[in-house]
């Protein structure tokens, strides 16, 4: 699906990334992980053609895209969850989820955004109550649920989420988690970019480990949730306290 | 002060309010599409009464006024696409810049295909000297052609950024860009379709007030400025509140005669324009924060 060798890319002279190759097969749910600055943003930025590759290729769907402009981008259906939203704010939710459908009218299937309409409100019903509210008045996590579900409406091959749950209330990052776990098991190809390792890996199916623009560690997901420098560097928790906090909460 | 009178100059101003209105309302476009001010936004005016014109020798006139919108809706497709859609990442000030340099180039342009003479349409229906008469009121059938003209010009817009996906796609691109494109919306096309559209408001607005005011290689600049105060008085980047503006400038131009002789009318939008910009520069009717929020 997605195939990333030797990619270079930042801004301007300030390179971010460096050689960094990465992969994604259907159907999986890959994350990426790393602390900030690491480029994790700045490598979904450069999937999506917001930022130009500078050296490297991004293959999708066999295609080399380093150079494509990022409508061209989302139309092949490479799709990106923005971090912190990005939403329309001024118009309405509907009017921000026809927009997400746009790509599909210029695939000349603007007939099947009335249905696909309808499946995202299933899966979000607190965007179908919402539907004529302007989407800057909405809460953060249903403006979350608005931005993931916005990428849906474009049918992409592969959705790429920033830190889903930036800035949300611990109970609506789990319901996030949910519904990426959910996307995953109905076969949706997802690239998730967390801070919040812990939750990414346990939904993930593999990982990848991003430290100053470099890929250092490519594992399953369960591996890297074991991996001792993954938890003391990443998981924020020391080892031996671990076991008795589980205790105690339980 | 008659009564009749006082509804005289209140017709006036309106009728020039709206004009206002319209040039203000081009300048939004392209602000919210782009973020600069085009100040060749007044030539798209002149060039529309100009080009309506010399079509007029030898076309009915409906034609002339479409042929004129249309070509000077080319001249805003070009002047965008050969100045301005292949910078990459140019500074606001660079593209202001650029739009002042095409201001002059266009105004000197007209100079010479036209020359200096005045010109106008006819009135669309009647003469000079027609006139409906209110009681003591007397109101060229012009006024009502270019009020009528503005308001559908102003409920099309309205319908088309409400209603129509190519308007939400550019108030999509107004409101965040990277998000527009993520979605698969070309962000340079959409800044193309602004010019176009702006430019063929203006032309619209330069051949229904042609019979009233005249047009000249330099009648743009000053119908720019006016635009101009009205689009900061009501808000950069709101259409409405700029009708608003435009209908209280044009009035309190038009009233400005009775205290003060009809040459300082100028004085009245340039005293307006600094204040504003000192006092309350987000406009009569935006906040900053609204201001951050742009929308047609």
């Amino acid at each position: 699906m997605l195939r990333i060798r030797s990619l270079e890319a930042g801004y301007g002279n300030l390179k971010v990334l460096r050689r960094v190759s990465i992969h994604v097969s259907p159907g999986e749910i890959v994350t990426i992980i790393g602390a900030n600055g690491a480029g994790k943003t700045t490598l979904l930025l450069t999937i999506a053609g917001l930022l130009r590759a500078q050296v490297g290729e991004i293959l999708f769907d066999k295609q080399d895209i380093g150079r494509h402009a990022p409508e061209t981008i989302a139309l092949l259906g490479c799709a990106l969850v923005p971090e912190g939203r990005q939403l329309f704010a001024p118009m309405t939710v509907r009017e921000n989820l026809q927009l997400g459908a746009y790509v599909q009218i210029r695939r000349g299937r603007a007939h099947e955004v009335e249905s696909d309409l309808g499946r995202v409100f299933d899966l979000f019903p607190r965007l179908r109550e919402r539907a004529s509210q302007l989407a800057g008045t909405l809460s953060g996590g249903e403006q979350q649920m608005l931005a993931i579900a916005r990428a849906l409406m474009a049918r992409p091959k592969l959705i790429m989420m920033d830190e889903p749950s930036m800035g949300l209330a611990p109970l609506v990052v789990k319901d996030i988690f949910g519904i990426i776990r959910r996307l995953g098991s109905e076969g949706h190809t997802v690239l998730l970019v967390e801070q919040n390792a812990k939750a990414a890996l346990r939904i993930a199916n593999r990982g990848y480990v991003l430290e100053n623009g470099r890929i250092l560690l490519e594992e399953n997901a369960e591996d890297l949730l074991a991996n001792r420098d993954v938890q003391r560097a990443y998981l924020g928790r020391d080892l031996d306290s671990e076991t008795e906090l589980d205790g105690k909460r339980r | 002060m008659s009564l009749a009178l006082l509804f005289q100059y209140l017709v006036a101003g309106i009728t020039y309010g709206t004009i206002y209105a319209i040039v203000a309302i081009g300048f939004n476009i392209i602000y919210n599409a782009t973020g600069i001010i085009n100040f060749a936004q007044g030539e798209f005016v002149m060039l529309g009464g100009m080009i309506g014109v010399t079509l007029r020798a030898l076309l009915p006139m409906p034609v002339a006024i479409a042929g004129a919108v249309i070509a000077t809706m080319l001249v805003g497709a070009l002047i965008e696409m050969l100045f301005i859609r292949w910078l990459r990442r140019p500074s606001v000030l660079r593209l202001i810049i650029i739009t002042i340099g095409l201001s002059i180039a266009i105004r000197e342009l007209a100079l010479l295909l036209w020359g200096e003479g005045v010109r106008a349409l006819p009135y669309f229906t009647g003469t000079a000297v027609t006139s409906l008469s209110v009681g003591d009121v007397h109101i060229s059938p012009q006024v009502l052609w270019v009020l009528g003209i503005s308001a559908v010009m102003v409920a099309a817009l309205n319908f088309f950024f409400a209603r129509t996906l190519l308007g939400r796609q550019m108030r999509a691109c107004a409101c965040n860009r990277e998000a527009a494109q993520l979605c698969g919306i070309s962000a340079k096309n959409m800044v193309t379709l602004s010019f176009v559209l702006s430019a063929g408001i203006g032309a619209l607005a330069g051949c229904v007030i042609s019979p009233i005011t005249y047009v000249q290689y330099d009648s743009g600049s000053s119908l720019a400025l006016k635009g101009f105060t009205v689009a900061i008085l009501g808000g950069l980047g709101n259409s409405m509140a700029a009708v608003a503006a435009g209908l209280l400038l044009g009035t309190l131009e038009s009233f400005s005669i009775w205290v003060m002789p009809a040459a300082y009318k100028d004085v009245i939008a340039i005293s307006i324009l600094l204040l504003i910009l000192f006092v309350r520069p987000s406009g009569l009717f935006g906040n900053a924060e609204a201001a951050r929020l742009k929308d047609y």
